[in-house]
């Protein structure tokens, strides 16, 4: 199988914190693979050293089957997908040009960038009467639609999801879990989510890794996880969920 | 880069305009500076020369340093102000020859006008009489009295501290503005202060100068200062002035402008036909042309050091507000600045820049930088970290960050810190007119030299209108800038 990220003995410190020692994690190509871990686990920063916005303090990340650099970070930045929790959408623009900010800054042609924006509402299920929205005007569950749509605008080849559904309701969440699911048969994109929830990891995902402290505790698919769990800690987990 | 280019060609102009080299006639801004000014410049206008006021300059230093600079070629000094505040009481400067040689080949004292305006110290009439107080010996007996001096009174060497020594005085002392000191007598706050013995408003206020029993005081007698480089016939011309103005001439002249409020013009003007030596050839100007002119001095002068000020803040607080080093030094920097009070500022301005609009606009520029500086890293470094996170991941270049998302979003604070200096612009530009720029400060301080509470008001109401408009003006464009829903959006309702 194919991997889209690997990481390789990557060290990594916040401040005086060490999240990261000799971490060794693989992400499989075109499937969804779950992170789960209490907060401080390490899961965001693991996020963050894939798409580039912190860096390994040693150790190597590849993504695309390539180290991320500083030469070659805004290309594979575009090409990954991100949204995250509360959707992160910038309030001075429209949904629309939320949607559409990197393909404009990077000139894509306005005609298209209608038509790929309307593909995309689509895909989420979102009225096209919404675009001219400011985020403030939308619902939780709208302007999460619209932050997929932007994590997916250039067609990228991973998507990044950072506890994207925590908080929503529960009618909502489970509609947009089926929508990611059906997303991802319909493109075989590559999908990363970082979640708390197992139970969500259990619904959503093929591959689920758990983390603990930064130490990556259980790798596994769902089944097996629920069949085999490594340690009392993953038995807890499961146990929590009811 | 931009704006030092932009800052040469203003120097540029300011050289270009000297180009006709008119006479520059200064003066410091109290009102027997004001008319013996405005007589050397009538008088030199009558006999043909062309010449540009700088009056109302900030006291001896302000003037001495003009002259010194090339920014004015001749105001009226005082020979003991010689002695003591230029060459630093030096013992061998006590006579005209000599006091020439010490100030060197490019300043010169002309023959003294007649009148000696020695410093003097003046009590409340009715007062001294209570308390029989003739001399300033007298005072030792009253140390409860309270004494209000001009700032330059307390600092001088001839000024109250060896005053004080050589009489055994130890009153209690406040620094207060000369312009100012009067009223405070009358009002009770101070009973003793500083005067000078020509001066016009004793009479009005019904003050009484107390005799100078020790000698201590030097003589005070009016000369020409003058720039040795402007004309042979100028220089002969102003000669001429030598004993035309005894001690009572001065005296009735002061109190002209400050009890019969005529101008300085006028008193000028009449002076010199006296001396049968010009045609009266009358040009006023209106309150309203003076406010005019004023007002439209007071916004260029802000306006220019506004947008310098946020062209260079903005850049600024860009470059530095990720880089917590960078940003924590030019925050300290720009505190710092904004602790010089802003009168030394300007002083500060003179030796660089010289006297006029440029050290005025230079200095009102650094003090609006803070303001906008510390909004804008404000501003940026306040936004949702989460929107930070995702506009750095999504593949945007640092300029597009900062374009597309971070700057809107800090706006409404970069906008409020844009505010503020305006409005402390505006402020501070009153205080421009003490080195000769001009702007509503003008009548500030020709008013606080004539005690003119009306020509104060001419200055400092259309300011405050002015920084009223400003504070309206701002609100207006953040309306029109943050579009109501961001404003929601932001918090901002």
């Amino acid at each position: 199988m194919k991997n889209t990220v690997e990481l390789k003995d990557v060290c990594k410190s916040l401040g005086s914190k060490e999240v990261f020692r000799d971490l060794n994690l693989a992400i499989p190509a075109g499937i969804i693979t779950a992170i789960v871990g209490e907060s401080g686990s390490g899961k965001t920063t693991l996020l963050s050293l894939i798409n580039g916005v912190g860096f390994a303090d040693s150790g190597s990340t590849y993504v695309f089957g390539e180290p991320v650099t500083s030469e070659n970070l805004l290309q594979t930045q575009r090409r990954i997908g991100y949204a995250v929790q509360g959707a992160g959408l910038f309030p001075h623009l429209t949904a629309e040009e939320n949607i559409s900010i990197v393909a404009r800054s990077i000139g894509m042609n306005s005609d298209l960038i209608k038509k790929r924006v309307r593909v995309l509402l689509e895909l989420v299920h979102l009225d096209q009467e919404l675009l001219k929205n400011f985020p403030h005007a939308l619902s939780g569950g709208q302007q999460q639609r619209v932050g997929l749509c932007r994590a997916m605008m250039l067609n990228p080849s991973l998507i990044l999801l950072d506890e994207p559904f925590s908080s929503l309701d529960p009618i909502t969440r489970k509609a947009l879990h089926s929508e990611i699911i059906e997303l991802q048969k319909a493109t075989s994109v590559t999908i990363v989510i970082v979640t708390h929830d197992i139970s969500e990891a259990m619904k959503l995902s093929q591959r689920i890794v758990v983390l603990k402290d930064g130490a990556l505790i259980q790798e596994d698919s769902p089944e097996n996880i629920t069949s085999q769990p490594a340690n009392q800690y993953v038995n807890d987990l499961l146990e929590a969920m009811s | 880069m931009n704006f030092l280019l932009w800052f040469f060609l203003l120097v540029q102009l300011s050289l270009v305009s000297f180009a006709s080299d008119p006479i520059r006639v200064g003066s410091k801004n109290f009102n027997e500076s004001y008319v013996l000014s405005e007589i050397v410049a009538s008088l030199l206008e009558s006999k043909g020369f062309e010449v540009e006021r700088k009056f109302g300059l900030g006291g001896t230093l302000v003037c001495y340093e003009a002259l010194l600079a090339s920014e004015i070629d001749v105001y009226i000094e005082y020979t003991g102000t010689v002695q003591q505040a230029i060459l630093k009481g030096s013992k061998s400067g006590s006579t005209l020859d000599e006091m020439n040689e010490l100030l060197g080949e490019e300043i010169s004292l002309l023959p003294p006008l007649g009148f000696n305006n020695t410093y003097a110290i003046a009590i409340d009439k009715d007062l001294a009489a209570d308390l029989s107080i003739k001399t300033i010996s007298d005072l030792g007996r009253f140390p409860l009295l309270k004494a209000g001096f001009s700032l330059e009174f307390l600092n001088r060497e001839d000024g109250w501290p060896n005053l004080a020594k050589t009489y055994g005085l130890s009153q209690n002392v406040v620094g207060i503005e000369h312009g100012l000191a009067y009223r405070a007598i009358k009002n009770g706050s101070i009973k003793i202060t500083d005067a000078y013995s020509t001066d016009g408003d004793l009479k009005k206020f019904e003050l009484i100068i107390l005799d100078d029993d020790k000698k201590f005081f030097p003589d005070y007698l009016a000369v020409p200062i003058i720039r040795n480089d402007i004309s042979a016939e100028a220089i002969e011309i102003l000669s001429q002035l030598r004993g035309k103005i005894d001690d009572e001439t001065m005296r009735s002249m002061n109190a002209k402008a400050v009890v019969e409020r005529l101008s300085f013009d006028m008193i000028a003007r009449d002076f010199l036909s006296i001396d049968g030596e010009i045609k009266k050839t009358y040009k006023d100007e209106s309150l309203w042309q003076n406010l005019i002119k004023n007002t439209i001095t007071h916004i260029k002068l802000t306006s220019i050091a506004l947008t310098a000020g946020i062209f260079f803040g903005l850049i600024c607080g860009f470059f530095a507000y990720n880089r917590q080093r960078i940003s924590g030094f030019v925050l300290y920097l720009s505190s710092l600045m904004q602790t010089v009070p802003s009168i030394a500022l300007l002083a500060l301005m003179i030796p660089i820049f010289g006297i006029g609009e440029i050290p005025a606009i230079v200095a009102l520029f650094l003090y609006s930088v803070l303001p906008i500086v510390r909004n804008t890293i404000t501003g940026l470094r306040s936004i949702d970290p989460v929107l930070k996170k995702v506009v750095v991941a999504i593949g945007l270049t640092e300029r597009q960050q900062l374009s597309q998302v971070l700057i809107p979003l800090a706006m409404p604070t970069i906008i409020a810190g844009i505010k503020t200096a305006a409005v402390i612009s505006i402020g501070t530009a009153t205080l421009a007119a003490f080195i000769g720029a001009g702007g509503l400060g003008e009548p500030i301080v020709t008013g606080l030299a004539l005690n003119d509470v009306n020509l104060i008001l001419q200055g400092a109401v259309p300011a405050a209108i002015l920084a009223i408009l400003v504070e309206f003006l701002f609100s207006l464009l953040e309306r029109l800038i943050l579009k109501p829903h961001m404003r929601q959006a932001l918090n901002l309702n």
